[in-house]
């Protein structure tokens, strides 16, 4: 905690916009099978937020180590680096006002460029890397950049359906300023043939929604003979202005 | 044509998946030396200002099993009330307490503990206070979007009885699913159920 103040700069302490439950997937979408049975079918209790929901845990610098953003040497022994294509993943955290969010959390893991993730109850026949240990973190800068370089992820099979296969994916877990905005996801990458045909993919009801979740090859970014770079930005919940807000302790 | 209001749209959630340890607490799942410690791990330390507890939590699903593979983040107030987070305008919180701790739950057992202390009260923004409370998130494979719920304390009564959220319940029956339970060692008993007769209320919020 106790994350770097700037100067001058004016805390914003309103709530969050409502979240649009048709945008996000519903819980019960029977095509992913686990979820029929840790799907609440009650409805959820709506409120407006509270101080609970509107204050957040926010990260300071000092939590990271130098290769926190770096999955293709984190874990690699010294002088080695994963195996797969390299790639540097970067984008902006911003909320749904197009504001960046400075200093949002972000944290990713992924499989090995072969599908394998080093997890004592994961079983796929393809090789662990000795190299590759597949998680990461970073810290969006003051006007809510990040990057990472990783290995791409290969595509994996899963017992859902009989022939089910997850598209290459990042999952991305997000801090922004307020525990409302706490967010989990997935990215994917330009041009997969799996994205359309997963079952975890097509809990999100609307296609426009999925497409914001697909990173974009960028030939700008890339460093020739080094490392392809994708581009994926993130939006979180914005919040409403607190000039008008009612708090008896102030705002 | 009126002016658009040009917002973005939050991006979707999606499932944690089976493996999120690896990204969240990857000592937990034994990748060991990229992160000194778990984030989230210890939220006190010999300093820390208020009553200690232990929350002892569990997940279960539509059948009655429990969640072996489920990460919980909760987030509460220091004993005074005060949030450690920049934006809390009210004061200044423990320094010695992060208020935020993130378990996954045991591969065997689906139980996670945190190590904390009994949250304040906070007010709600009409000014009534809210009971003592723990906002807990849940995420994990089948789960698509985190959920929210709160956990109360059963030795609250009558804070309970005048809390803005629990008092907008309108099944009153539902309401004890937010309240732990106390185990005859002092600490605190949390069953969440995911879904049936037992159903644990959540929010949107």
């Amino acid at each position: 905690m106790g994350a770097e103040r700037l100067p001058n700069h004016k805390l914003e302490t309103g709530a969050f916009f409502q979240r649009d439950r048709a945008w996000h997937a519903p819980a019960l979408t029977p095509g992913y099978k686990t979820s029929v049975l840790r799907s609440p079918q009650k409805a959820l209790l709506s409120l407006d937020n509270s101080l609970s929901e509107i204050n957040g845990p926010v990260f300071g610098h000092h939590v990271l180590g130098e290769l926190d953003n770096d999955l293709i040497h984190n874990f690699a022994r010294a002088g080695e680096s994963a195996v797969g294509p390299r790639i540097v993943v970067y984008g902006r955290v911003l909320d749904e006002r197009g504001k960046g969010v400075s200093g949002a959390l972000l944290e990713f893991w992924q499989a090995n460029a072969g599908g394998r993730y080093r997890h004592k109850k994961e079983g796929y026949l393809a090789a662990l890397d000795p190299n590759f240990g597949g998680c990461g973190r970073t810290i969006t800068d003051e006007e809510g950049n990040y990057a990472f370089r990783t290995i791409k992820p290969g595509p994996y099979p899963w017992p859902n359906g009989v022939n089910d296969w997850r598209p290459a994916h990042i999952h991305f877990s997000v801090f922004g300023h307020g525990f409302a905005q706490r967010l989990i996801t997935q990215m994917y990458f330009e041009g997969d043939p799996l994205i359309w045909r997963c079952p975890i993919v097509n809990t999100i009801p609307d296609k426009a929604a999925v497409e914001t979740l697909i990173a974009t090859l960028d030939m700008q970014a890339t460093i020739p003979m080094d490392a392809c770079a994708y581009k994926f930005d993130i939006v979180l919940r914005g919040r409403r202005s607190s000039l008008f807000e009612n708090r008896l302790e102030g705002n | 044509m009126a002016q658009p209001l040009d917002r973005l749209k939050e991006s979707p959630s999606q499932t944690a998946g089976p493996y999120v340890h690896i990204g969240l607490t990857p000592n937990f799942c034994g990748i060991e030396g990229v992160y000194a410690e778990d984030l989230g791990a210890s939220m006190v330390n010999d300093r820390t200002r208020g009553e200690r507890i232990t929350v002892h939590a569990r997940i279960f699903d539509g059948t009655g099993t429990p969640l072996r593979d489920a990460l919980v983040e909760i987030w509460q107030a220091d004993a005074e009330g005060l949030y450690n987070s920049p934006t809390e305008m009210r004061g200044t919180s423990d320094p010695n307490f992060t208020g935020w701790g993130r378990k996954a739950t045991d591969m065997e057992s689906g139980e996670c503990v945190f190590d904390t202390v009994k949250p304040g009260r906070v007010p709600f923004k009409d000014g009534r206070r809210m009971a003592p409370h723990i906002t807990f998130w849940i995420v994990a494979r089948g789960i698509n979007i985190g959920l929210h719920t709160r956990m109360y304390f059963p030795e609250e009564e009558k804070a309970n009885a005048e809390d803005p959220i629990l008092t907008r319940i309108e099944h009153k029956a539902r309401v004890s699913t937010l309240i732990a339970e106390r185990a005859d060692d002092g600490t605190y008993v949390f069953d969440i159920h995911l879904q049936g007769e037992k159903e644990t209320v959540f929010f949107d919020i």
